[in-house]
This record gives structure tokens, C-alpha cells and sequence, in this order.
């Protein structure tokens, strides 16, 4: 069974079209990233997989469920964190939970069993009985993670998940997403538009302005875009230059690009004669990958983004 | 590493939208019975109106009374209009909910939309029954004279009265999305509708004009069967009865209690209806 199956997705609004016929598939089991800039249309995507809105062309299944005919079923099995807190600060953390498995009618008796689960392993178990106005950004962000677990979905859906938080928040959300997968049946699909986070997903997806620019593994959209460099500095680059007849000289050092830096290395060493002072290998980054494929960098985009997003923002309201 | 049996989600049903219901209702309780500062205002109002206002004008207005004092002829409207102000502000908490994000969580639920209003609707008309309970034990220290058959009555038609405003705020909040709107838009509707209801003053002798719309208020219907309720029990002379708390008429005929107290429960039902159907079109 697929988690996710798009096909031919298009959604505009009025004059703006957020997603431009997007095709894709997610496996059971995977964890997807979704990346791009604000505005590239991964959260229209999102909304729409999630049942919250509807696209004007495409199909879309979740977890086996058709999103336009069978929302229901498609809402039973899917768990969503966003980006905004939707939990209600004057409840405890219990309540929330509480109030979330009713609206899902769980089973009762799995109410109590389950909610220990999912507190403990986002390390809330101890302060349930707080309100959560009481929280701090990365406990509520926590405690939506786990709420979203807390009828067991097929597919979890995390918008932004990290958006906001110090590092060490950021880390231990990735850690309990690793965990998560270890433990359950579940499918992940979040969307991210930090390039380092994105590497712990199976497979990425690079979206831009409506439309998917690549689909593969981290490692494969690195190894698409290039090389490996490997800088060094030498007690006589003149003479290593010579050896290294691919090298360039740079301000830097002496550059070589190389598609395996790390297996490049120890045959640098036996081959030159001059002695090394550094060495720096710098493998393609993602910030690369959606250079190469977009012809700018993610920031660039996000601030030429900024002012049409800005604006649908206030039209929005 | 644990592999966690999957625990399967029931399929939709009643039974379904009933606990969905419920929660709604449970989790307004909660938040109403911790909410301190809420609760305080919502009694000082009552007692504002009855002991200074009530107090301050009964100067004023002895003689016209009759053998009544002014505080028991205002209390079956205060009760009325106190428990209104919370009906109305329990609904409000929509809006309070969409803007602080808790809202997304009950819309991306899979429960049909109607529940998630009609456990708003049940849980303002609660949460007001609860405060007429409180106003109804200041009862006797204005010499209203309580016994079970009046509380239980009284009780019953606040809690009606509430269930319609709560509906009628949740007709016209459903896709109000910011707070200080809707504190506007309240003001200017509840003030006018409890002013022309008959609740601060009696609806005989009024000028053509006000007597014409006093009738066409729906509310007016609700604050008549309270008072009502209380004047059996109050002693006066056929003449103050008719002048204090005179009976609805249209054209002629007396509109009885029990087709006021009907209108009313219609209303309500209508008004919730318009709210379910305004609350499917937010996304």
C-alpha cells in the first residue's frame, strides 16, 4: 500500500496558482521531506492531503482514502502538527489529549495506555497536569507531536515542525521522529524549508513556485549536482599542484573535485610527496541541490517570496 | 524495539457525535468553573442591577408599584438578562478559540461540523442555567418567596432562553474571525435586544412604536414566561398584576406561556440551524 498518491495536483487562488500539477507517491513506512521556499506551495499541498482544502484539479489518496470522497476516512488515519499551536493553553496537558481522543472516538479503554505512550515519549508524562499556557514553545510543539500520535494515525503529517525552536528542541524532535519510526506503523511526510533538517527524511521533494523541481534521496540529489572538493594547503603548492594534474588553484588552496571525497583522500596521500599543512572535504549540500535545480538559493527565494506572501496574507484575512 | 498494536478508530456513527458533544460541553465547564475572574463578574452584574440600580430607584418609583417593591419586580428580568450576557459570551468563545488556534483542532476532526455547534450551543445554555442557579439563591433576600415547583421552573425556562441566545451569538459569530468584531457587534446587539424584551420594565402603557417592537423581539417571549413565573407566587392586587405584568397580546389574543415558551424553542432551532450552516463554510 502507498501512504501518499498524488496525481496531477492543481489548486490556484484567484489569479495565483499555489500548486501547478504536482505527481507523486509516498511508500508506507517513509519519511518524506517537502522543501521550498514559503510561498512555493507546500502547505496549499499539504492543506489538501489533509483535507482541509480542495484542489480544483488531481487526485489525491491518503493512506488508501480518496481526499475529495472519503474525508472522513482520510481524517480517521491521519495525525497533523502545525505550525501554529492549536492547543488550548487554559486545559492540562491530559485534557488536551483528552479532548482529542472524544473527537476521535478511540476506544475508552485505550485512552489512558495510549496517552502515557505518547506523553512519555515526547517526555511530558511527568507535567500532564499543567496547563499548557504554562509551556514553553518546544513543550507545546511536544505535546502537539504527541496529541497527533494519540489515535494511532497511518500517516503524520508535520508542517513545519521545527519552525521556531532552539537547536536542542530541534534535535530531540528529530530524535523522537527516529523513534517513532522504530516503534510504529507510520508514514511521515513534513515539509521544512531548513536544508539541514531535511536530510533525515528517505526522500525529498524540492517544490518551487507550484511545481516539483526533484524527487529522490538526499544523497542522490547531492551526487546529481556534483562533486565532491576537497581543498588542501600544502608546505609547497607549487609543487602539489604539479602532481595533481585536476587541481585548481585558489585563494583557498588547492582545489580538487572528486565524486567520493572520503575515498579520494587516502590516495591523495600516498601519491604526493609534499607535505600537507589541511584538508577540508565539503560534499554538496542541499543548499547546492536547490541551487542547481531552482537557479537560486533558498533565501534568495524566501525574500523575493516575501512580499506576494505578505500581501495573500492580508487578503487572507 | 516495541511494536505497538495498532489501535483502530471506530467508525462514524451517533454515538460518535454524541461523545464529540459531550467533550465540547465538558471542556466549556472546565474552563468556565476555572475561570475565577469570569465567574465574579458574572454575579456582580445581577447584584449591580438588583441592589444598587433596584435599590437606588425604588425612591423613585414607590407608589407606582403598587404594594411591590422595585427589586421584586426587576428580579425575574435580571435573572433573564444576566444569564443572557453569559449565553452570548459563551458562545463568543468561538471566535476566542479560531483566533488562539484551538478551533483547527475540532475542524479537522472527523466529526460532522453540526456537533461541534451543538455542544456550543448546550454548553452556553449550561454554563447560563448554572449562574440562574446562583441568582435564583439571592431570590429571597429581595422577599421573592422560592420553593422547588419555582426554581425548577424558572431553571427550565433559563435554560431555553439561553440555548437560543447561545445559538443566535453562534449564528452571527460562526465566521467572525477577529475578537474585537465580535466584542463590537455584541454590544450593539445584545444592549438594544434585552432593552426592547420587556426584561427592565413593564410592557404596559409603553408608546405605539415600542409596544409594536417589544412584540417583535423573540426575546420578549423569553422574559415573560420568567416573570410570569414569579408573580404567581407574589401576592398583589388584580390591578398591579395587570399594570406590572400585563399578558402578551396580538392582536387581541392572549398569547398563552406554553406557544411563547414553543416560539421560543423554534427560534432556537432555526438560529442553530443558520450557525451549522455558517460554520460548514469556514475552512
Amino acid at each position: 500500500m502507498t501512504a501518499v498518491e498524488v496525481e496531477g495536483l492543481r489548486k490556484s487562488y484567484g489569479e495565483v496558482v499555489a500548486v501547478d500539477g504536482v505527481d507523486f507517491t509516498v511508500a508506507r513506512g517513509e519519511a518524506f521531506g517537502f522543501l521550498g521556499p514559503n510561498g512555493a506551495g507546500k502547505s496549499t499541498t499539504i492543506k489538501i492531503l489533509c483535507t482541509l482544502a480542495s484542489a480544483d484539479a488531481g487526485t489525491a489518496r491518503v493512506a488508501g482514502f480518496d481526499v475529495r470522497t472519503q474525508r472522513d476516512d482520510v481524517r480517521r488515519h491521519i495525525g497533523l502538527v502545525f505550525q501554529d499551536t492549536t492547543l488550548d493553553g487554559y486545559l492540562t496537558a491530559e485534557q488536551n489529549l483528552r479532548f482529542h481522543a472524544e473527537l476521535y472516538g478511540m476506544p475508552r479503554q485505550s485512552v489512558q495506555p495510549r496517552m502515557r505512550q505518547v506523553l512519555e515519549m515526547v517526555g511530558l508524562w511527568e507535567r500532564r497536569g499543567s496547563k499548557v499556557l504554562t509551556f514553553s514553545g518546544g513543550m507545546k510543539r511536544r505535546l502537539e507531536i504527541a496529541r497527533g500520535l494519540m489515535h494511532s494515525p497511518r500517516v503524520l503529517f508535520l508542517d513545519e515542525p521545527t519552525v521556531g525552536l532552539d537547536p536542542q528542541t530541534r534535535n530531540s524532535i528529530w530524535e523522537y521522529i527516529a523513534q517513532l519510526r522504530e516503534q510504529e506503523d507510520i508514514t511521515i511526510f513534513l515539509t521544512t524549508h531548513y536544508m539541514d533538517e531535511a536530510e533525515h527524511c528517505d526522500r525529498i521533494a524540492i517544490m518551487d513556485v507550484g511545481k516539483l523541481v526533484a524527487l529522490d534521496t538526499p544523497a542522490a540529489l547531492k551526487a546529481s549536482v556534483g562533486h565532491d572538493r576537497v581543498t588542501i594547503r600544502t608546505a609547497d603548492d607549487d609543487l602539489a599542484a604539479q602532481a595533481l594534474p585536476d587541481a585548481v588553484r585558489t585563494a583557498d588552496g588547492i582545489v580538487i573535485s572528486t565524486e567520493d571525497g572520503a575515498s579520494y583522500l587516502p590516495r591523495l596521500f600516498a601519491t604526493l610527496d609534499v607535505p600537507i599543512l589541511s584538508v577540508s572535504v565539503r560534499r554538496p549540500s542541499l543548499d547546492d541541490v536547490f541551487l542547481a535545480y531552482t537557479g537560486r538559493t533558498i533565501r534568495d527565494s524566501e525574500q523575493a517570496a516575501g512580499m506576494p506572501a505578505f500581501i495573500s496574507a492580508m487578503v487572507r484575512r | 524495539m516495541t511494536i505497538v498494536a495498532a489501535v483502530s478508530v471506530p467508525q462514524r456513527g451517533i454515538a460518535l457525535d454524541v461523545r464529540a458533544v459531550k467533550i465540547v460541553i465538558q471542556r466549556d465547564l472546565i474552563r468556565t468553573v476555572q475561570d475565577r475572574t469570569r465567574f465574579v463578574a458574572a454575579l456582580v452584574q445581577p447584584l449591580l442591577f438588583l441592589f444598587v440600580l433596584g435599590a437606588g430607584l425604588s425612591s423613585l418609583t414607590q407608589g407606582s408599584t403598587g404594594a411591590l417593591d422595585l427589586q421584586q419586580f426587576m428580579f425575574p428580568g435580571i435573572l433573564a438578562t444576566s444569564t443572557l450576557f453569559t449565553a452570548v459570551f459563551s458562545a463568543m468563545s468561538i471566535v476566542w478559540d479560531r483566533e488562539f488556534g484551538f478551533l483547527r483542532e475540532m475542524l479537522v476532526a472527523p466529526v460532522r461540523r453540526s456537533s461541534i455547534i451543538v455542544g456550543k450551543a448546550l454548553a452556553g445554555a449550561t454554563v447560563a442555567t448554572v449562574q440562574g442557579t446562583l441568582v435564583l439563591v439571592l431570590a429571597p433576600v429581595v422577599d421573592v418567596p422560592l420553593n422547588a415547583t419555582l426554581a425548577l421552573t424558572l431553571l427550565g425556562e433559563v435554560f431555553l432562553l439561553s440555548f437560543t441566545m447561545t445559538a443566535f451569538a453562534l449564528a452571527i459569530v460562526a465566521r467572525i474571525t477577529q475578537v474585537q468584531t465580535v466584542m463590537g457587534l455584541m454590544q450593539v446587539l445584545i444592549l438594544p435586544l434585552s432593552f426592547l424584551s420587556g426584561a427592565l420594565y413593564p410592557l404596559s402603557n409603553l408608546p405605539g412604536w415600542l409596544s409594536v417592537v417589544t412584540r417583535l423581539n423573540p426575546l420578549t417571549y423569553a422574559v415573560h414566561p420568567v416573570r410570569a413565573a414569579v408573580f404567581e407566587h407574589l401576592s398583589m392586587s388584580p390591578e398591579v398584576r395587570q399594570r406590572l405584568n400585563p399578558p402578551i397580546t396580538w392582536g387581541g389574543w392572549i398569547v398563552p406561556t406554553s406557544v411563547q415558551l414553543l416560539l421560543v424553542a423554534g427560534i432556537g432551532a432555526a438560529l442553530l440551524a443558520v450557525a451549522v450552516v455558517q460554520f460548514q463554510k469556514v475552512e
